[in-house]
């Protein structure tokens, strides 16, 4: 089969490459040129480019850099500094999957005739006896990926492959250096790509929207402090608010930014019964009843039941009660190790 | 998606040297490509590949010696040199060889190291090795009309406004991305009208097509790229009209009379000599034919292709346009999408100037004809460069005949199908 494969320059998608074309499958390299802007953290980069193109000519497969900047621009960056600016906490990873990967991308692949668009993410596609297709997680528990691809339907998931997804870390680096690829060694990517990690969250946002100063306040109204920006607090937050020691652990239990005001509290007043979701997107069919429930992409699963609610709405309740979830995260929904679908916290 | 090499097809119309040499790449480069992307760079002519062999060979002396290798290279970079000024109608001491056209460029909006003291000025249209030198000293740009030439009394009125503080003038003798021809003669009039700053004009792309002793006479400084019509890459010239000052921007050896310091590229040089007197040998049967090529060409696209048209020739006249240029623009398709299928179905073409990283980047040039209202460049859509060379066949046009239309149709439906689904 003709496959498109992303190549972001990284170890994983280079060994993705690799084993399609072992496979026999006739792979088309590309790489997606997202952000314009600066950059460090080893995404996006023209190095990055370059090491994609050199993977794709060590591999004989051809590469094309395909330019989705304004598309990145409009379905992830803006998006994610409007959350912030109405005190939200997005995932522009998942926007980045959800819009740029699986969509925009996907549509290029059916503009060309191919049949399918692989990546190096570390997830798995399981298929149910009546052949609907969900993603589950990567074999590699630590590097798992599943929790930002759940925007993936069972109709996308016909057409898009993991390669690397039975694959640990070590074994994808394995094969990377027995391929002899010059992405073997190469460290992993982290944060958010369009931040740089010298400039980091404050200097990006400070410079696309005005951040405003707050008051931090504790439960009972009493003023503790300030913070310089409060779109970047969030609920949960216990660092970073230049509080003085005392008076116990104390966490972000509000983040009001019309009000400028950041409150503070014991950890026990952050515990919630469950959260509700909206924009929920299910791999196949709405599901009810006892799930998983992840909050971050390496955090915990924890169990709930989940009742879906009308307009992409469900309500998910804990069965013990964890800390809030801040409005604009990810809640993913397993069964096992299996992506029912997910959304986003209200 | 590829098929056989069509090495067998007649080429009719093709004169001898090109034989063989179209669609289905000789000597097992890139099969089967039917290159449309002569603006970029053109294949090696014959010519200048026998004239360098001697020299990626036995005669491979340092012209800056005193033994017979070296005599015999400093004869060849002689002859060279008078074989270019000829053709270029300058003095052979007017002749400065330079690593290309970009060099040739920065060097003459500089004027070499320490910059020129002043203000320089371009056109809106010019390539970014004119554009970025000017902007990074600070100078001025002058608006173009809607096909992309100088608008003569914006000139006019900068060169007023800055008096005898403009350093220098860079017009370009056709432009790279849509073709059009300034009127050099009419340039230098304002330029010499208003103090006579020197008058440089990058004839890049206009080396492959009109005869340069003539058309950029009025020019003080002129640069040309040899592998633009079919010389090597990384060889360019600098006509320096005698009695124009410049400093050298590459300091060191003394090589071309201390002006461009650094070992003379021999066997580059002699290449670009001979590619450019095969160039001017053939001047008149080539164009004539590359004319009619191309109107065939664009005759049949805005017959054929609804929501196509030529970017700067909107009537039937295109005797402003070089031979070879072909720009279009093309309603409901992508310029990326475009190249890419274009790509896949053999047909190599670009959509914008061909530099850089390869991705897709709005264009200046597009912009400034917009600016001057343009419709067609003002539009959103797609700009789509066709350009024929020396050695275009008709097979590689009938190629683009037949793969055009239907790739604008295709990625018309599938945006039309994208949009009944909905995707985001």
């Amino acid at each position: 089969m003709q496959v498109l494969v992303a190549l972001s320059g990284g170890v994983d998608s280079s060994v993705a490459a690799a084993l399609l074309a072992e496979q026999g499958h006739e792979v088309i390299g590309v790489t997606m040129r997202l952000w314009g802007g600066e950059s460090d953290t080893g995404c996006c980069s023209v190095a990055d480019v370059e090491d994609a193109r050199r993977a794709a000519a060590q591999l004989g497969v051809d590469h094309h850099v395909f330019n989705f900047s304004d598309e990145f621009d409009g379905f992830v960056v803006a998006p994610y500094v409007a959350d912030h600016a109405s005190g939200r906490t997005p995932n522009p990873c998942v926007e980045c999957n959800r819009h740029l990967k699986f969509d925009v991308l996907l549509r290029r692949a059916e503009l060309l005739g191919v049949d399918a668009v692989a990546t190096g993410h570390h997830a798995r596609v399981h298929t149910s006896g009546d052949g609907t297709r969900r993603v589950a997680r990567g074999a590699d528990p630590a590097k798992d990926q599943s929790y930002v691809l759940y925007p993936l339907t069972s109709a996308e998931l016909h057409r898009v492959w993991f390669p690397i997804g039975h694959l640990t870390k070590g074994e994808v680096r394995e094969r990377a250096r027995a391929l002899g690829l010059r992405t073997a060694a190469k460290p992993d990517s982290q944060d958010v790509c369009f931040i740089t990690r010298t400039g980091g969250r404050e200097e990006f946002l400070g410079s696309r929207i005005p951040l405003h100063r707050a008051r931090v306040v504790d439960t009972d109204g009493r003023e503790l402090g300030s913070t310089d920006a409060v779109e970047l607090v969030t609920v949960g937050q216990r660092r970073g608010l230049g509080l003085a020691g005392g008076a116990g652990r104390r966490f972000v239990v509000d983040v009001d930014v019309p009000g400028r005001t950041v409150t503070v509290g014991p950890p026990e007043r952050l515990l919630a019964d469950g959260v509700a979701l909206d924009r929920l997107v299910w791999a196949d069919r709405p599901v009810r009843g006892a799930v998983l429930a992840q909050c971050s992409a390496h955090g915990p699963a924890l169990p709930a039941v989940v009742e879906p609610g009308p307009d992409r709405t469900a309500r998910l309740r804990w069965d013990e009660p964890q800390r809030r979830i801040a409005a604009g995260q990810s809640v993913v929904l397993y069964d096992g190790d299996v992506v029912l679908g997910g959304g986003l916290a209200i | 998606m590829s098929s056989a090499p069509d090495h067998d097809a007649p080429h009719h119309d093709a004169p001898d040297a090109v034989r063989g040499a179209a669609v289905g790449v000789v000597h097992g480069a890139v099969a089967d490509v039917a290159d449309l992307d002569h603006a970029a760079t053109t294949r090696l002519r014959p010519e200048a590949r026998a004239a360098m062999e001697p020299f990626l060979d036995g005669r491979h002396g340092n012209p800056s010696g005193a033994h017979a290798l070296a005599r015999d290279a400093v004869r060849a970079v002689d002859e060279a040199r008078e074989q270019v000024a000829a053709l270029l109608g300058c003095r052979p001491g007017e002749v400065v060889f330079t690593s290309g056209g970009t060099e040739a460029d920065v060097h003459a909006v500089t004027g070499g190291l320490p910059v020129r003291e002043g203000v320089p000025v371009c056109s809106a249209v010019e390539h970014p090795a004119v554009r970025e030198p000017v902007r990074s000293l600070g100078g001025r740009e002058v608006a173009v009309d809607a096909l992309g030439r100088v608008d003569l009394e914006a000139l006019d009125r900068v060169l007023v406004e800055l008096g005898p503080a403009a350093s220098v003038v860079s017009v370009m003798a056709a432009n790279n991305e849509v073709g059009t021809v300034n009127d050099l003669a009419a340039v230098a009039e304002v330029v010499r009208r208003r103090g006579g700053a020197p008058l440089h004009t990058d004839a890049v792309q206009a080396a492959a097509w009109l005869d340069l002793a003539v058309v950029a006479a009025p020019a003080e400084l002129v640069s040309v790229s040899a592998h633009k019509f079919g010389g090597p890459k990384g060889v360019g010239v600098l006509v320096v009209r005698d009695g124009t000052p410049l400093r050298p921007l590459l300091a060191g050896g003394g090589q071309e009379r201390g002006r461009r310091s650094g070992t003379t590229n021999v066997a580059g040089v002699v290449g670009a000599a001979a590619a450019l007197a095969a160039t001017v040998r053939d001047r008149a049967v080539t164009n004539r034919r590359i004319a009619t090529l191309r109107d065939q060409m664009a005759d049949s696209f805005v017959a054929t292709v609804p929501g196509l048209r030529m970017t700067v020739a909107p009537g039937t006249d295109r005797s402003h346009l070089l031979p070879g240029a072909c720009h279009l623009t093309i309603d409901g398709v992508d310029s990326e999408e475009l190249l890419l299928l274009l790509d896949r179905d053999g047909v190599a073409a670009s959509s914008a100037s061909s530099c850089a990283s390869g991705a897709q980047h709005a264009s200046h040039v597009l912009a400034s004809l917009a600016a001057a209202g343009n419709d067609a460049a003002a539009s959103d859509a797609a700009s789509l460069r066709l350009s024929l060379g020396w050695d275009s066949t008709d097979v590689e046009v009938d190629r683009v005949l037949a793969v055009l239309p239907e790739v604008v149709a295709r990625i018309r439906t599938h945006r039309a199908r994208a949009a009944g689904t909905g995707g985001s």
